[in-house]
This record gives C-alpha cells, structure tokens and sequence, in this order.
C-alpha cells in the first residue's frame, strides 16, 4: 500500500522563492447527511502564486466547484465536514479561523463571481447599491457613488453613471455579469475565484469576459481560480491547470505544457473528446461510460473504467499523485517504471491524486 | 433550391405579439424569424448557429410545428404542413420529430421507458400486438446503445448522456426522414458529448436521416453538419458547407462569431474581432442591415438599405453589402 494518506502534507513551502497566496494542502470534503458519509473531495493540493491565474478543469461531480467554496468556507456545515487538509490564505489556515476573521476573509480578501449573475443579483435593488453595500463592508471610507461608477468603468460598462439606478433586469447577461466582477472588485481581493463565469453567456459575450479578467489581473495584480469545462478559454487565459476527476487531482501543470502535452489519460481524451473548430476530424474519439455519481467512486484509480489505457492492477491500486517532472504533477505507479521519485527539492508541496499508474511520464 | 430536397421552407416568418396594458393590447412584434428560406436534403444535416435570441430555437419548432408559424410555408416532400392539421398534421409528423435540449425535462417521469418509447409506436399504429412492439422497443434500444433491461426503468434512473439516448430513441421509434435537434448535446458532459454526437452520426449513415442541428457551439456544429446557416434577429446572416463558412467566412458576424471561440492549441492564437455591445431587441431591430450596430466594417448605407442574401460563390450565401 502507498501510504500516501500519511505524506506529510504540511511540508512549509518556504522552499519556493516566493510562497503562495493560496496553498490548498490534501484537502478532504465529506458531505455528512442521514448518517452517510459521501467523500466529494479526496486529497487535493494546489498552489495559487500571487498574480497566477489557476485553471481548475472538471465534468460535473469532479468536486472543483466545492473546492472553490471552500475556500472562504461558504459551504455550511453540517452537512460539509473537512476531516484533514489545509487551506493556507496568506499563510493562515482558513479551516480554523473564527467567524469574525472569516467574515473579513469573504468577498474582501477572496471574492466570487458565479456562473449565473441574474440569480447572484438581487433582482429587488439597483445594482449600484449592491455594489455599494460590498464597498461598506470592507472599504468604508471609499463607499460612495464615484467609487462604484469607476468600478463600472474598470469593468467596462458604458455610460456607468446612468447605470447605476438600474436594476439588473434591466441589463443583459453580460452586462449582470460586468456588474458581479464589479462587486468582486469593490474589496480590491487579492484572489478573485470565478466558478464557469462564461457558462450561461453567448460565445462573443464570453470573449468579452475572458479577455476583462485577463486585462484586469494584470491591472490589479490579484491572482484568479477560474473554474472551467471548456479547454479553449483554459489556453486563453490560465497560467497554470489543475485537471480533477471524480473529487480526486489527476494532473496539473503549467497551461501551454500541459495543453500540448497532457500526460494523464483522462486529460487526453478530455482534449480528444471535445470537437476543434476547422479541425478534419470525420469522428470524435468518446470516453466511455459515464461520469461517476458521487458517493459511487470507482476503487484503485477512478478513472479506470473509462480508460482507454487500463490494466488490471488500476482497479486495486490507487496511482500516487507525484511531480513526474518539474513542475508538473501526475500520476505515477508506486515501484513502477514511472515512480521516479520528484526531482529534488521540488517546488510546491506534497500533491496526490489518483492517476493512471501506466502512462510513462517523459 | 432543388426539386429532390426533403425539406423547403420558404420565406417563414414567426412573429410573437407583446402585449401591454389592462386591455392586452397589441403593442408591438417581436420578430424572432423574418423570412428565413432555406432547404435539406435526404440524409443532410443542416447546422443553426447564432446568439441567444437569434430565433434558431424558433426556427427549429416552426418548421416541425411545435409553434405556428405566421407566414410562409414549410414543404415537406413536396406537401405544405402549414397547411394541415388534425388527423392529417399528426399521421404526417411521423417523417418529422425532435430531438430536445433537457434530457431531464423532456422525459415524462412517470413513464417507463418501454411505455415512452411505446406511446410512439401506438400513435400511428405501428406495432400489432404485443410481442412486435416489445421487439422493436428492443431493437430501439439496441440502435442506441442501450439494452433491453433498460426498457422497465424509469429516466431517473439514467444518467444524462443516457436519457438522450431515449430521447433519441423515441424520435427513431416512428422511422422519420428528418429529426430537428434543438441542442442536443449542451447540457451534457463534454465527455459524454462525443458519445451521442458519434451516435447521431451512425445513425444517420445508416438511416439516411436528414438533421436540422440548432446549437450554439461552433465546433459541434461544423463537426456534425453538411452546410451551417448563421443567423442574427431572425434573418440569414450567412449559408454554406460547413468547412467553408469556419475557413472563408463572409459575413463580419461570422467572422466574429468563429474568432470569438476559444481554441485549446496555446500556439494558434488568431486576431480576435471583438463585438461592441449586445444583440439588439428583436422588438425593434435596427434598420438596414440589423447588424450594422455591431459591424466593425458598416458604411453608411448598412444603416438604411437592407442587404439581400447573395450566392458570392458556389452554394456559399451571404446577406453582406460588402462581402466579397
């Protein structure tokens, strides 16, 4: 057995020339109701450096969207339960904060913006009141009028001081969308965490939004958690890419390496899956079966039933989550060929997920 | 427009009427198709791309009926179904069925699947008795890769990927010439995706079956499509084979449009043309051209003449004062 449960995860990451902002360590997330225990995530780990922006990419049920609630502990709790793991804000575990301290976490040091902005709007108030109201919270002495309609500005709303009396049935999705990264702003967060921002948006509405949030970390320097399905806006705008699959890490690595060279199976036939615009392909190469349900996760690595590349030993073995090259985390078999242990001193802390044993890592 | 075509719509228009005030007055149309023409041949399919609110949803169930249309006609081999309706309307909707976006909410789940399948094959008498029917509810199931055990359960036992398979089963049930496929695949995992999409794609080579596929992803359309139609408020912007319209767009929304799509390889980065703005209301849509609000290109007669859809090549139609 990899006693991998028993790696020490809290390794300092002083070792790093600058530490992280955001250092998620084997998190667990289990889900307690009717005196069940569904596990929706397994050991995570990932590093969010100031200023990096850090794809998270899953189907549904991978648990990334409830990773990313994590992290300023918007889950309630019961029925969520964290029985092991980190999350280093800064270097602060956020799982132990007090409210008080946590209420200053929320939407001031970390912010959201949320696939659906007419149902994160409350349809009841203007939107510069809403705006406003963030502005009270955590930046008292800017809470007036010019403050929210710069923030418009920023977010590149025309005309924002006609704007701001308006309510947000009054503007399109995209717009709401302006408004909500907006908001997110208004604390100045030094990490602003986007679950499928683009999701419910038109393809050149979504272009707009891909390309403000770029523009703006650059401006403001902030770091961003961009949660996405979509492999495109992934090469648009991330710098590093962390893939789940069913509550587990199964691959991450900086964008433009991993994009053309993913080494997990999973990732591949993600990419291959998916139909390229002026591509020739005549058929699209399926993943079989279907996406596990949680509390149904699969034994030994969970992707195995749907892997091209399975043996019989990925049913029983969970793959050891391990830096295969620098800085690029993945799968390898404990004693086999790919178990080559990570290159000395590496960046980052100790990672793991479960990941084919069987792809030989280059 | 050739004489073989399976399907022919001409010049329909759908017009939904807003209604205002105490007395329900008509205020105003929303224009959500304006004198689209188009045709489908047996065993093509046809993509329908656009925005949200460009009518392509409307245009899909007009053209099988599901809404009335307000004008125009709609002949399917040779017949104007516009035209129909009661007994006649129903025994001819047996060539024609759909294929809808929510594999949740288009499942009656208080049916087994045999019973929803079934109902199909009752409609217009096409199993006699009982051991016919459970075959070819069999033989259904099978074509669409699921087993006959699956024929008890109900569709909340099934995954999403699954339920599109009854549905797609369901179309199949009556042996139609021509499935509209209202975004099929969007609300299902893109690892699933690839599996219905490859599904469709079989059947259709073995069938013959002609597709009219409304969705809104660019790269699943030119992958499953013959020709592609790109509409902008209810009208035509741009007709041609699907390989021509990602490669030579003509018209500045497509243009846009297909730049605007994000593409996984790091090293192919293409200048995107970035669009001011929203769709206009289809309340009230510009004059002249309706897209001159948001063409980068428009000159000063866009805002005042409405430019006419054009062959510029061989079967690549474009409604652009200044494609060339």
């Amino acid at each position: 057995m990899p006693s991998i449960l028993s790696q020490p995860g809290t390794t300092p990451p002083a070792a790093s020339p600058k530490a992280p902002l955001l250092s998620v360590r084997n998190l667990c997330l289990e889900f307690h109701k009717d005196g069940k225990v569904l596990s929706a995530v397994e050991n995570v780990s990932f590093d969010i450096a100031a200023g990096e922006t850090l794809c998270l990419v899953g189907e549904s049920g991978s648990g990334k969207s409830v990773t990313a609630l994590s992290i300023a502990q918007l889950l309630p709790a019961p029925p969520a339960r964290y029985p092991s793991g980190e999350i280093l804000l800064n270097g602060r575990d956020v799982l132990r904060m007090s409210k008080t301290e946590l209420r200053q976490i929320r939407g001031g040091v970390v912010s959201y913006v949320f696939q659906e902005p007419s149902a994160s709007l409350n349809p009841v108030f203007p939107v510069g009141r809403q705006i406003l109201e963030s502005l009270h919270l955590h930046r008292p002495d800017a809470a007036k009028d010019g403050e929210v309609i710069r923030l418009l500005k920023l977010v590149g709303i025309p005309a924002p001081d006609s704007r701001l009396k308006d309510y947000p049935h009054q503007m399109s999705g995209g717009m709401q969308q302006r408004v909500m990264i907006a908001m997110a702003l208004a604390s100045q967060p030094k990490l602003l965490i986007a679950d499928e921002p683009t999701t419910a948006l038109d393809v050149t509405i979504q272009a707009q939004i891909i390309e403000l949030l770029r523009e703006l970390k650059q401006r403001l320097g902030m770091s961003i958690l961009l949660i996405t399905h979509n492999l495109g806006i992934v090469s648009d705008i991330a710098d590093r890419v962390a893939v789940m699959y069913a509550g587990q890490m199964v691959e991450s690595g900086p964008a433009n390496e991993l994009l053309t060279r993913p080494l997990h199976p999973y990732t591949r036939a993600l990419m291959n899956s998916v139909p390229q615009l002026g591509s020739n392909a005549d058929r699209l190469t399926a993943i079989g079966g279907n996406v596990p349900q949680l509390g149904a996760f699969p034994s030994g690595c969970r992707f195995h039933p749907r892997c091209p590349k399975a043996q019989p030993e990925c049913s029983r073995q969970e793959p050891e989550w391990k830096e295969v090259e620098l800085g690029r985390w993945g799968g390898a078999s404990p004693g086999g060929p790919g178990g080559a242990p990570p290159p000395g001193g590496g960046a980052g802390g100790g990672e793991r997920a479960g990941v084919d044993h069987h792809y030989p890592p280059r | 427009m050739t004489p073989d075509s399976l399907l022919q719509v001409r010049d329909l228009k759908v017009h939904f009427p807003v209604q205002h005030g105490l007395l329900s007055r008509v205020k105003a149309h929303v224009k959500a198709v304006d004198g689209i023409s188009f045709s489908l041949a047996p065993g093509e399919t046809l993509g329908l791309v656009g925005e949200s609110g460009c009518g392509k949803t409307t245009l899909g169930r007009a053209v099988v009926r599901l809404i009335e249309p307000t004008s125009g006609s709609v002949l399917f081999n040779g017949e104007d179904i516009t035209k129909l309706d009661g007994a006649d309307l129903r025994s001819r909707r047996r060539g024609f069925q759909m294929i809808f976006q929510d594999p949740f909410g288009s499942l009656n789940p208080r049916m087994t699947v045999e019973q929803i399948i079934g109902e199909a094959l009752d409609i217009h008498s096409l199993a006699t008795g009982d051991g016919e029917r459970s075959k070819r509810i069999t033989g259904l199931l099978d074509s669409v890769g699921l087993s006959a055990n699956h024929a008890q359960r109900y569709p909340h036992e099934f995954s999403g990927g699954q339920r599109q398979r009854i549905g797609i089963a369901r179309a199949l049930a009556v042996e139609p010439k021509l499935i509209v496929c209202d975004e099929p695949v969007s609300a299902l995992d893109v690892s699933v995706q690839a599996q219905i999409i490859n599904l469709l794609q079989d059947l259709q080579r073995e069938r013959g079956i002609a597709y009219l596929f409304v969705a809104h992803d660019l790269a699943v359309v030119e992958h499953i499509s013959h020709r592609v139609m790109v509409m902008y408020l209810g009208q035509v912007a741009e007709l041609a084979d699907a390989k021509a319209i990602v490669r030579e767009p003509k018209h500045p929304y497509t243009q846009a449009l297909i730049s605007a799509v994000p593409v996984v390889d790091p090293e192919a980065k293409r200048q995107r043309i970035m669009l001011p703005g929203d769709v206009p209301s289809p309340i009230d849509p510009p004059s002249g051209c309706p897209f001159h609000t948001r063409c980068p290109i428009a000159e000063p007669r866009c805002h005042s003449e409405k430019p006419a859809l054009r062959e510029i090549a061989a079967g690549h139609f474009v409604a652009c004062h200044l494609a060339r």
